[in-house]
């Protein structure tokens, strides 16, 4: 970003340039600021100083897919005009539970300067950051224009802080609360819209556990028209339900409560009644505890639904196959390995359009394995839904012959994230590694920016990756590879790769070190439970100094071994926040 | 407390071994263990992966031992796993007192081994010899002499059956079957 503007400017040929430019800076930055992906935004910049400063003026949304690459006053410095920040902080594998507590990723200094240099702020997206109810208060009283909070994976908080947001955030429009690590102190939070509150159009409380004030919640929703996204907590039952649907036919996006009540049969019909009125519907999800023979009252609704979110919803393969043959539209499906294969073959049925599938484990520790996907549903799945580009699929067996198949019949995966749970686990037909699975994929599909590898996988899954897998941004690999070659193929191969997460790995110094010149044009690098040592790392942090090299150690481990080791290239420097365990070196 | 590491790797004090507890050796059910923690996990995934790699006879289809909690895998963010453990497993020694009116004394049963209500009125009436009958939203238990009544989390005595199975789980302190006119009482509706 901005190390390459640096050098830009110095160049012989950016003066010619700057003269050519005849376009008034208001017309330059008009035009501009039609310009939403941030990715246009990093080219234009580049084109000349002009382009740069009508780019920097005209930018009210940054993109910062790391919070550490760079300093809130660098950020402000850049652009004076932002309303809208989203930030990620902590490595992925955080959300397993393998970052220390302590880490960092604390939204508060970036506050601190945003109440100075962005008084007019409106919205804030985070992703896995640290968030204090202090930091909720100060962000509500701070900044008179805020409309708009998403969290998710952030941990931090309480309840309290949703309180403190309620309360004085006059012009909230969205408030959206998702799989956060967050303490739930109960549902008075709610309560804290004031009565003359009416402008929201984003409520998402689906992942708190408590009970809320359903009376109050009633209110609320009737009185704000604008209301397009709902999504409640498992304590609204079905008939609530229908009363909110009643006075929210608007509604495009829809979560509900648990779906197991037990109805009379003039609630059904009021209910079925509600889904039919809802005719812009076309995201659902929620039906947590879901007792199937109330599915039908939503088939109304169903009509124009795009994506249908059961991954808290334990469906039996039957039980989704009569819902699905109410759902031509559908795009993106994300579902439980409790629906089996036999599910898996009524999505390849009724799913023609799918782009995207998801498949969660109920079960993901296997101590009572009760329901299972196997290579016999994906097979499915992809016979019939040849448009699939995205697939996250978790399964206790798989064969190289199924992927094979799978990417033969759909050769567009864009996102291919195998999760075949037993580590290390070979093709269970013919006990070889399943590197021919991934070389297939690979090989195929060309247009591959994400990729997840599992099961026995050894240097040959990389070589493949690194010869073919021109697109690939993001890799994930665990309990895989058998030397540093591996890695340093990957490395050497992939020109895109921006992301690259390893665990469990005999991956040591040399493959590290392979990749120097890399990593400045990598977001991040995270190791763990590798072959690496502090002085390998120590060699990488004097070669790079653009990079901060943060070793984290376990306790009781080896003295000279580099248990977890996060790498990521920063306009920052070293940062000034790291807990005693995390050494940046 | 040395434990064998053998094929499962877990790190934790084997504590079951040494509990003192009522019941056949080898009697004992599997426990989900809600945090995973092994200590070392490097070393026991490289346990696993050369398992894996020099064995020839992996050829059938069963998993390995049920206990291999590594740290962080399966990659399922923390709420998910959280959410279904609350479900699933919920109620594994969920042990609640249950009295009945007359009887000299109170007995416990596990509402972890029951699924829905239907199981757990029939063995109410299996353990007191007594008919419960179908619960019915407007009536209640209209027909029996008895009404299975339970105490829930904010110390009110509720009628079984309004609320759903899983949020009766995990609400209900003690249970109480309600006999005579009190009963009748209960199941008229207010």
């Amino acid at each position: 970003m901005d190390s390459e503007w640096k050098r830009f400017r110095d160049s012989p040929n950016s003066e010619e340039l700057t003269r050519r430019s005849s376009f008034p800076d208001e017309v330059l930055e008009r035009v501009l600021s039609l310009l939403n992906s941030h990715k246009d935004r990093s080219s234009v910049s580049l084109v000349c100083k002009d382009w740069y400063n009508a780019e920097r003026w005209s930018r009210t949304h940054v993109f910062i897919g790391n919070c550490y690459s760079v300093s809130p006053e660098i950020v402000a410095r850049r652009f004076p005009n932002i309303r809208s920040v989203t930030l990620k902080g902590k490595p992925r594998f955080s959300d397993f539970n393998l970052v220390p507590e302590n880490w960092g990723a604390d939204i508060h200094a970036w506050l601190v300067v945003f109440v100075v240099k962005y008084p007019f702020l409106e919205e804030l997206r985070l992703k896995r950051m640290v968030i204090s109810d202090e930091s909720l208060e100060f962000l509500s009283v701070s900044f008179p224009n805020f409309k708009s909070l998403s969290l998710l994976s952030c941990d931090g908080f309480s309840t309290n802080g949703l309180a403190a947001i309620a309360t004085h955030c006059k012009n909230l429009t969205e408030l959206d609360i998702q799989e956060n690590g967050i303490d739930d102190r109960g549902g008075s939070w709610l309560s804290c819209f004031p009565e003359s509150f009416t402008s929201l159009e984003v409520l998402n409380f689906a992942n708190l556990a408590s009970d809320v004030n359903f009376d109050v919640l009633e209110r609320l929703v009737s009185r704000c028209k604008s209301l397009r996204v709902l999504k409640v907590n498992q304590s609204i039952s079905l008939e609530q339900l229908q009363r909110l649907l009643a006075h929210a036919p608007q509604l495009t996006e829809l979560g509900t409560g648990s779906f197991s009540q037990q109805l009379t049969s003039h609630q059904d019909e009021e209910l079925k009644t509600a889904f039919s009125n809802c005719k812009n519907i076309h995201t659902l999800s929620g039906l947590w505890d879901v007792k199937a023979i109330y599915l039908p009252t939503l088939y109304p609704a169903c009509a124009n639904l795009t994506f249908l979110n059961l991954s808290y919803a334990a469906l039996q393969g039957g039980e989704l196959a009569k819902l699905l043959v109410h759902c031509p539209q559908l795009r993106r499906l994300w579902v439980l390995d409790t629906v089996e294969d036999k599910g898996l073959e009524a999505v390849g049925l009724n799913c023609p359009l799918l782009e995207e599938l998801r498949v969660f484990p109920i079960d993901p520790y296997g101590e009572e394995i009760a329901h299972e996907v196997t290579e016999a549903g994906f097979i499915a799945v992809s016979n019939g839904c040849r448009r699939l580009h995205y697939v996250l699929y978790f399964c206790r067996q798989m064969t190289n012959a199924a992927v094979e198949t799978v990417v033969r019949n759909c050769p567009n995966f864009t996102h291919f994230r195998l999760c075949i749970m037993i580590p290390g686990r070979p093709d269970y037909t013919t006990n070889e590694p399943m590197d021919e699975a991934f070389g297939a994929v690979v090989k195929t599909c060309t247009k591959l920016q994400r990729l997840s590898v599992s099961g026995l996988l050894t240097d040959l899954t990389f070589e493949y990756i690194g010869k073919y897998a021109k697109n690939l941004e993001t890799l994930s690999v665990a309990f895989a590879g058998s030397s540093d070659w591996g890695m340093q193929c990957v490395l050497e191969g992939c020109p895109k790769l921006r992301k690259l997460e390893i665990r469990d790995c005999p991956f040591g110094n040399k493959a590290l070190l392979s990749g120097l010149e890399k990593y400045e044009s990598m977001r991040s690098l995270w190791m763990s439970a590798c072959n690496l040592t502090l002085n390998g790392c120590r060699a990488l942090a004097r070669e790079m100094p653009r990079l901060n090299v943060e070793v984290m150690k376990e306790d009781g481990s080896d003295e000279s071994h580099a248990d977890k080791v996060y790498v990521y290239r920063t306009v920052a420097g070293p940062r000034r926040d790291a807990p005693p365990s995390v050494l940046t070196l | 407390m040395e434990m064998e590491r053998s094929v499962s790797y877990e790190s934790d004090l084997n504590f079951k071994a040494t509990e003192l507890r009522l019941g056949l050796p080898g009697s004992d059910e599997t426990e989900k263990q809600s945090t995973p923690c092994v200590r070392g996990h490097k070393r026991a995934s490289s346990e696993i992966s050369e398992e894996s790699k020099g064995s020839s006879k992996v050829t059938d289809t069963a998993p390995p031992p049920a206990k291999a909690h590594i740290v962080g895998w399966p990659p399922v963010r923390s709420y998910r796993k959280n959410c279904f453990q609350k479900n699933e497993g919920e109620g594994v020694g969920k042990f609640v007192k249950v009295s009945m009116d007359g009887a000299p004394y109170l007995r416990k049963i596990d509402l972890g081994v029951y699924r829905s209500y239907s199981e757990l009125l029939k063995a109410l009436e299996n353990m007191f010899k007594l008919t419960i009958g179908a619960y019915s939203e407007r009536e209640g238990y209209h027909g029996s002499e008895y009404a299975p009544t339970y105490e829930d989390k904010d110390g009110d005595w509720m009628l079984v059956g309004d609320v759903p199975w899983e949020m009766f789980i995990s609400s209900c302190k003690k249970l109480r079957i309600m006999k005579g006119s009190e009963a009748r009482g209960l199941g008229c509706s207010a």
